[in-house]
């Protein structure tokens, strides 16, 4: 099969994949959800009101119906109306995406480089004392709880000793820059753990293949070695982690924004929780789905593309 | 019994002394005995039943003059410590039937799609691929809300988000598995799919569910915080993630120590299963040994 059928084929699949979340979302939201009556109309409502309200949300319709409307929504992104704040809710998402990204984005750059360097030299040393000890740093990272360390930190860094902004937000390029250092670092120690292993892993893996032997055993030096040909083909696997994280940028950070008052999509999502604010739950579920399926897609054809090893069925 | 079962018993028996001879599996494996031990003495009434008295004033601070002060007290005049312990009941618990629900959906779908391949398989892989294309996140907050607060649903919620990993790992196990030799044997004998699935393959494919324990465990009581800042989490019982949570109104008032009892009681069994996952998957699993 050739590269072109292969991506045709890949792209198709992704029909069935996104009637299938259309699905889940579908019985979970209209199927498996408490009736919204009593959210919007609270206790005392009459039945006539109730089923007033059922028409007027399309619920008296066929489940058919109401599935195929959740379908259109994952392409037209048209989310209807937030029940609490009554705005239009792609409006919601396009305003709180700024704020998430002022975030996401340098966390997304700065804890990727972290890790990648921390996971390159520790396999540089592999076995040795410092693989040991960044090893076993990265394990006990992992096993903080990430609220437990945005909450101390906030509260140590910002309230006790006053280095940063304890919450709040501005818009517009140079203005946000100090409500956003401390998450940033916060979120930076609460990833380092995970990726360095991932990465340490993904390296290593090279590391112990044959043309590794072959290559140390003509007499190139470990530098050598380990940057022109280990770096290089762990490359793929690196790339692919990095692309994948890209869809979740744009969720924002759940915590780290509501507890700092970032107005952005974290933040919106939390708000939407405590709200019984069931359509905006829903369009973030539906938009972030899609996103990680596209990503998902792209990362698939880059693996095709950049690995000719990589057979194709 | 049949020869696959002991062989089975026998690669157990192997990784228990494997990780029994190093020095950090083993201190990891001492942990977790401690944590489970804490649970069981807790849900017996033994350990922790009077956590719900109280025993001095709002947020007295730790002191030293008796045991249950050592972690001070909370909003209710309650001993920390106590509340420590009794929500190490609820976080073993959370950990072990999350990993039994995920266990359960993850193997049998993921032995039906292996085995039986064609359609069947092609069902389930669209299935997982679904579940698996919504972000994590996403869709525990969403089946969490739509089921409302509650210790059911931080089960299902968590269950229902963490089976795919476990799923697509069996299915390419038993894909290679029911090709082997003993299979062929045991359809010379005239085995039904069953009796295959479960008493032929089943055994051989144990230690991928082991190793699933360990991780399905950590990730389990780590998202128990996440819903319990949420307002998702248990009720009627003290848990980590609601002490964490509870926190956030007590940091500015300067009581640190229920944040600081909660967080330390979850980073040691946490890293210990982290650990103890390592060292098994070194010792279960040939392939990837030397790494």
């Amino acid at each position: 099969m050739n590269l072109y059928a292969y991506i045709i084929r890949r792209l198709l699949y992704v029909i069935p994949v996104l009637l299938g979340v259309c699905l889940v979302i579908f019985v979970l939201f209209n199927l498996v959800a408490p009736d919204p009556a009593y959210t919007l109309l609270g206790k005392h409502a009459t039945p006539q009101q109730i089923a007033e309200l059922h028409h007027e949300l399309g619920m008296d319709r066929p489940f058919l119906v109401q599935y195929l409307d959740t379908v259109k929504t994952a392409f037209t992104f048209n989310f209807g109306y937030s029940w609490t704040s009554k705005q239009n809710i792609w409006e919601m998402i396009k305003a709180g995406a700024g704020p998430s990204l002022s975030i996401t984005g340098p966390l997304f750059i700065i804890s990727n480089i972290v890790a990648i360097s921390l996971a390159l030299l520790v396999a540089f040393y592999r076995g040795k004392l410092i693989d040991k000890f960044v090893l076993i740093l990265s394990i006990a990272g992992m096993s903080i709880p990430s609220l437990a360390v945005v909450l101390f930190g906030q509260w140590f860094f910002a309230y006790k000793l006053g280095m940063f902004e304890i919450s709040g937000y501005e818009h517009g390029f140079p203005q946000f820059i100090p409500y956003v250092i401390l998450p940033v670092i916060l979120y930076t120690f609460i990833s380092f753990g995970g990726d360095t292993r991932f990465y340490r892993t993904v390296i290593l893996d090279e590391a112990y293949q044959d043309y590794v032997r072959t290559a140390r055993s003509k007499g190139l030096s470990e530098m050598v070695v380990m940057f022109k040909h280990v770096l290089k083909n762990s490359m793929i696997p690196i790339l692919t982690q990095i692309i994948i994280q890209i869809p979740s940028l744009i969720l924002g950070l759940l915590f780290a924004e509501s507890f700092f008052s970032i107005p952005g999509l974290g933040a919106m999502t939390i708000n939407a929780i405590n709200t019984s604010d069931f359509p905006v739950i829903k369009a973030m579920t539906i938009m972030s789905a899609v996103g990680f399926i596209l990503f998902g897609v792209l990362t698939d054809v880059l693996y095709t593309v950049v690995d000719p090893r990589l057979k194709l069925k | 019994m049949s020869r696959a079962n002991k062989q089975s018993k026998s690669l157990l028996e192997n990784a228990l002394i494997k990780v029994v001879s190093e020095k950090l599996s083993l201190i990891a494996l001492i942990i977790v005995v401690i944590y489970f031990s804490v649970a069981l003495l807790t849900s017996m009434g033994v350990l922790a039943s009077n956590w719900g008295l109280e025993i001095g004033s709002s947020y007295g601070p730790p002191s030293f003059d008796a045991v249950k002060n050592i972690f001070g007290l909370d909003i209710f005049g309650r001993s920390v410590l106590l509340k420590t312990i009794k929500a190490t009941e609820t976080a073993v618990v959370i950990g072990v039937v999350v990993s039994m629900i995920s266990i359960i959906i993850g193997t049998s779908l993921g032995m039906l799609a292996g085995y039986f391949g064609g359609l069947v398989d092609e069902l389930i892989v669209w299935f997982y691929t679904t579940f698996s294309s919504i972000p994590g996140v996403m869709l525990l907050v969403a089946i969490a809300f739509i089921l409302g607060k509650g210790t059911f649903t931080v089960f299902l919620s968590l269950g229902l988000t963490s089976w795919v990993g476990l799923c697509r790992i069996v299915r390419a196990e038993v894909m290679k598995h029911k090709e082997r030799e003993y299979i062929q044997a045991a359809n010379a004998i005239g085995a039904t799919h069953t009796q295959k699935l479960v008493k032929h393959i089943l055994p051989n494919i144990s230690h991928l569910l082991i190793i699933n324990f360990t991780q399905t465990f950590d990730s389990a009581v780590k998202a128990e915080v996440v819903l319990s800042f949420l307002g998702l989490g248990v009720v009627g019982r003290p848990s980590w993630g609601t002490m964490i949570d509870d926190s956030k109104l007590e940091l500015a008032r300067g009581v640190w120590w229920q944040l600081a009892a909660a967080t330390v009681a979850m980073f040691f069994i946490v890293l210990a299963f982290n650990i103890l996952g390592d060292a098994l998957r070194d010792a279960l699993d040939p392939k990837l040994k030397g790494k």
